[in-house]
């Protein structure tokens, strides 16, 4: 079996001891080799988690596991791009990958981050403080996968790309899973790019974790209902329902088989996730994490 | 060679949209036994989905008998599919048939209906169930490649 890309147990982190919690009793296990995506409404402690994750925050109660020894000990496998995409804005471009090749010596993958960055057609004598946001997300991608990492954390990378950059970069970072087994985490606002993107998920909101597992198991747990209105449904715990008229829809964890005249289907997604983010208050579905390391 | 296109709102689950065209080109003609399919790295920087979607429609393909993975070379076409490569002469017929229809002032849809209301009186299809029980977890499992959509060509 191998060692989990990242475990968090009862992870916890608040800033400054008045304050609420960015994140509160936070477990799961992400299998190494996954494609992981990260949502939750704003200020559900994303950006918190993957910076404990990457070791730029330290827990404030619980632990996080990363490739199996602590944050620190391994950053030197671990690429991060933060949000903010945090650049040194007086070197230009190709300074910028010099530096990337100088910090990791003997595993600096040139090709992959000259490619990123050409596909930009970014001009390697600008300086990066004249570039757009989206350019700067280019070189903060190359840095990250010029490192050749077998964690790759990313917060909100795609956000400020043109759609053509995004899908081009979003193939990049296939192209790293498919051929270094790469794990991949990845926060983002726009769940219809994940659908096709991320075979794990984690669904965070107020502070916890609210779902995790892979993708195929959380959408095969799941169930859409459409049955007449005023139809009772438990036991199966319940999401999200609404009733129009006569008719009532539901989507349902079944508890066992579904009586046959409801009528069933199965959930994207999108559409899971956005139940979910709709009603904070639906009972969570976190795994105990010694049973997600299934699935091929 | 296959170039693979996922259409994300075609409600077909993304790796049977990869045995779908694979098996299309296996049809026309395109790709011929011995040829070698494109890698998994390759498919997925072409079309940003996880790779594990296309090793799925790999397996799948593999299952029938279609193709076949060799350790550390690919994968490689065994079989072909069908009897209508891309320049038979049922396609060299149809092609007149098309252009004539055009002449007669056809448009793209009523050619659409035409051809679909022949095929499905010599090639019945199989009842299609409007929804699916839970345990059929892919959608549209059973498809037909009837000519609906306007917005798409040949896969080639």
């Amino acid at each position: 079996m191998t060692v989990p890309a990242i475990e968090a147990d009862a992870l916890g982190k608040r800033f400054g001891r008045r304050a609420a919690w960015a994140l509160r009793d936070c477990s799961f296990r992400l299998p190494a080799g996954r494609v992981c995506a990260v949502v939750g409404p704003n200020g559900a402690g994303k950006s918190t988690l993957l910076a404990l994750a990457a070791g730029l925050l330290g827990p404030t109660e619980g632990t996080v596991t990363v490739l199996g020894t602590d944050p620190a000990t391994a950053r030197p496998e671990v690429g991060f791009v933060d949000q903010d995409k945090p650049l040194y804005p007086q070197l230009t471009v190709a300074e910028t990958l010099r530096m990337g090749a100088d910090l990791n010596p003997g595993h600096w993958d040139e090709r992959t981050a000259a490619r990123v960055v050409a596909g930009g057609d970014l001009d390697p004598n600008r300086r990066i403080r004249s570039l757009s946001g989206g350019q700067r997300t280019r070189v903060a991608l190359a840095l990250a996968l010029g490192k050749r990492p077998a964690l790759l954390l990313l917060d909100e990378p795609m956000a400020d790309l043109d759609p053509l950059a995004r899908h081009e970069l979003m193939g990049v970072l296939m192209g790293q899973a498919a051929a270094h087994g790469t794990t991949i985490v990845m926060s983002s606002h726009v769940v219809a790019e994940l659908e096709d993107t991320c075979d794990h998920l984690l669904l965070i909101g107020g502070g916890r974790v609210r779902l995790a597992g892979d993708t195929d198991d959380l959408l095969a747990a799941h169930t859409r209902v459409t049955a007449p209105a005023r139809t009772p449904l438990d036991p199966h715990t319940v999401v999200e329902s609404r009733t129009t008229g006569r008719q009532l829809t539901a989507l349902v964890r079944p508890a066992g088989p579904l009586p046959g005249d409801w009528r069933t289907g199965a959930p994207s997604l999108e559409e899971l996730v956005l139940s979910y983010l709709r009603n904070p208050g639906a009972p969570d579905q976190a795994p105990p994490p010694d049973t997600t390391e299934t699935a091929a | 060679m296959v170039d693979y296109r996922i259409d994300r709102h075609s409600g077909v689950a993304t790796y049977v949209q990869i045995v779908q065209q694979t098996k299309q080109a296996l049809r026309l003609g395109l790709l011929a036994p011995g040829d070698k399919l494109p890698t998994a790295r390759e498919v997925v920087e072409a079309t940003a989905v996880n790779p594990n979607t296309v090793l799925k429609a790999y397996r799948e393909l593999e299952r029938e008998g279609l193709v076949e993975a060799r350790r550390g070379l690919g994968t490689f076409v065994r079989r072909s599919l069908g009897a209508a490569p891309a320049d038979s002469p049922l396609r060299a017929e149809l092609e007149q048939w098309a252009a004539r229809a055009r002449e007669a002032g056809l448009e793209r849809e009523d050619v659409a209906a035409l051809f679909t209301a022949v095929l499905e009186t010599h090639y019945p299809a199989p009842a299609h169930p409007q929804m699916q029980t839970q345990a059929q977890r892919h959608r549209t499992r059973t498809h037909h490649p009837a000519p609906h959509t306007t917005s798409q060509g040949d896969p080639s």
